[in-house]
């Protein structure tokens, strides 16, 4: 089939897809976009999360046909131009990365977390980012990682700064 | 591979008549796994992502009593946040499917037809006495939720029929679910267990899951303890449950079971800790029973 879909706000078209090939196939190997990782293959590990239709989900686990006109959002589209978005810099400042592996799916449901959720309590980071494993840090990192991004978002949205 | 993408149900309904072989796909929790693995080759996959009318739900006219109507597409997470305060126990079990990422893709349609018997969804839909909305092109049907399966990952789904919704009696008293696995996340249960308390009906209502074949109620433990509550006065004039009742509540709910060993779990644990599970959820949900006995009859008296 001929796969039209929006990812990272960019119509995107792909050739001779096989209806039942994941979303995470589509997005690297035939769009060149590597951002999300391929692991499980179960939507155990949660390193291929990205957004479908702005609510995030793991991409292996979406059939290429489902995805026909969605919308899709990837770690590739967190950025701006020129600017890390506040989970990005936070976990670069935090030292919530070691390989790297499971960074993109974390950022994206970090992300969705913090735009849903201001001023979260730990219990609802651990909650949100519970699907999204990482063997190598421990998860000390990556909380302080998402603490720090949220109270930035909270900064940087209420004039007062934090409550 | 045939790909069907249907608009809308009655295109839904029409392409399985026409295609009885095809697999439907909702949020693909389970199925794309097989797919990703090659342990399956569906010729002709049904997409029943795009069918609106499914990812609905609404409340049912009070004549029916105080019934929910899911759309068998509504996701998890969604029934988490609109529908949990009405559907307390379904709202717990769903909060232990998977991880957010699998809540939001994740359905109770797909959780029925894929009829694990570690179905998260099952016990909580069996203790409110749910039913199942089931259709084809040529009929529709409603079936208990306790009678819609039939063997390991088998339905009364006929090949032409679907799941277009689950019919859910909202709660009208305490409910609980609990499940034992590894972590609290991403787990395949090792057993659940739900009751509800049925204060108007005087009756309680429960769910085995992953300890038989197929989910199923503990109807004897059910029996008993309602007969209990009902000779001592105990739906209005609660008082703590003597050990004795709870342990043999707990006992007919292991009678109801029949586990086997597997992966996740032996017979003799299941069956241990299902009593446990029976025990505390029980106690949890009595115990809120008579702290809300307890205020409206202060209230009564203001």
């Amino acid at each position: 089939m001929r796969l039209n879909l929006t990812v990272n706000g960019r119509p995107m078209t792909a050739d001779d897809v096989w209806e039942g090939e994941s979303l995470l196939y589509v997005l690297r190997e035939r769009l060149g976009l590597p951002g999300s990782k391929n692991a499980c293959e179960q939507g155990e590990c949660g390193s291929c999360t990205v957004y479908l239709e702005g609510v995030p989900v793991c991409a292996c686990l979406v059939a290429a046909g489902q995805a026909q006109d969605r919308e899709v959002g990837t770690v590739e589209g967190l950025a701006d131009e020129d600017e890390l978005s506040p989970v990005q810099r936070a976990f670069v400042d935090a030292g919530a990365v070691q390989c790297g592996f499971c960074t993109p799916g974390l950022l994206v449901a970090a992300d969705d977390l913090i735009n849903r959720v201001p001023d979260p309590s730990d219990a609802e980071i651990r909650e949100a980012l519970a699907g999204n494993l990482c063997r190598c840090t421990g998860y000390e990192k990556i909380m302080e990682a998402v603490r720090e991004a949220a109270a930035e978002k909270t900064g940087s949205s209420s004039e007062g700064g934090r409550r | 591979m045939d790909f069907l993408r249907p608009a809308d149900w009655s295109e839904a309904l029409e392409a399985k008549a026409k295609h009885p072989e095809a697999t439907p796909i909702a949020g693909g929790t389970d199925l794309m796994v097989e797919l990703n693995f090659d342990h399956r080759r569906p010729e002709i996959l049904l997409d029943l992502s795009r069918v609106e009318q499914l990812r609905q739900w609404s409340r049912l006219p009070e004549a029916q009593g105080g019934v929910l109507r899911l759309g068998a597409g509504v996701p998890y997470s969604r029934l988490i946040d609109e529908v949990g305060a009405a559907l307390p126990g379904l709202a717990m079990a769903a909060r232990t499917v998977g991880s957010p990422q699998i809540r939001n893709r994740g359905t109770l349609g797909g959780n029925l037809v894929s009829a694990s018997p570690a179905g998260d969804g099952h016990p909580p839909l069996i203790a409110s006495g749910a039913e199942v909305e089931v259709e084809s092109a040529r009929a529709s049907r409603t079936v208990p939720v306790a009678e819609f399966f039939t063997g390991v990952k088998k339905t009364v789904l006929a090949e032409d029929e679907l799941v277009a919704a689950i019919r859910v009696p909202e709660a009208t008293g305490p409910q609980q679910f609990s499940k034992i696995g590894t972590r609290n996340a991403m787990v395949i249960a090792v057993c659940t267990f739900a009751v509800a308390l049925h204060p108007r009906r005087e009756t309680v209502g429960t769910g085995i899951g992953s300890a038989a074949p197929t989910p199923r109620a503990a109807s004897e433990a059910e029996e008993f303890l309602a007969a209990e509550l009902a000779e001592r006065d105990q739906w209005r004039r609660p008082t703590p449950l003597p050990e004795s009742v709870v342990d043999r509540f707990a006992e007919l709910v292991v009678n109801a079971t029949a586990p086997i060993d597997d992966v996740r779990g032996t017979a003799r644990y299941r069956t241990h800790a299902l009593g446990v599970l029976a025990r505390r959820t029980l106690g949890w949900a009595w115990e809120e029973y008579r702290n809300s006995a307890e205020t409206a009859g202060r209230q009564g008296c203001a």
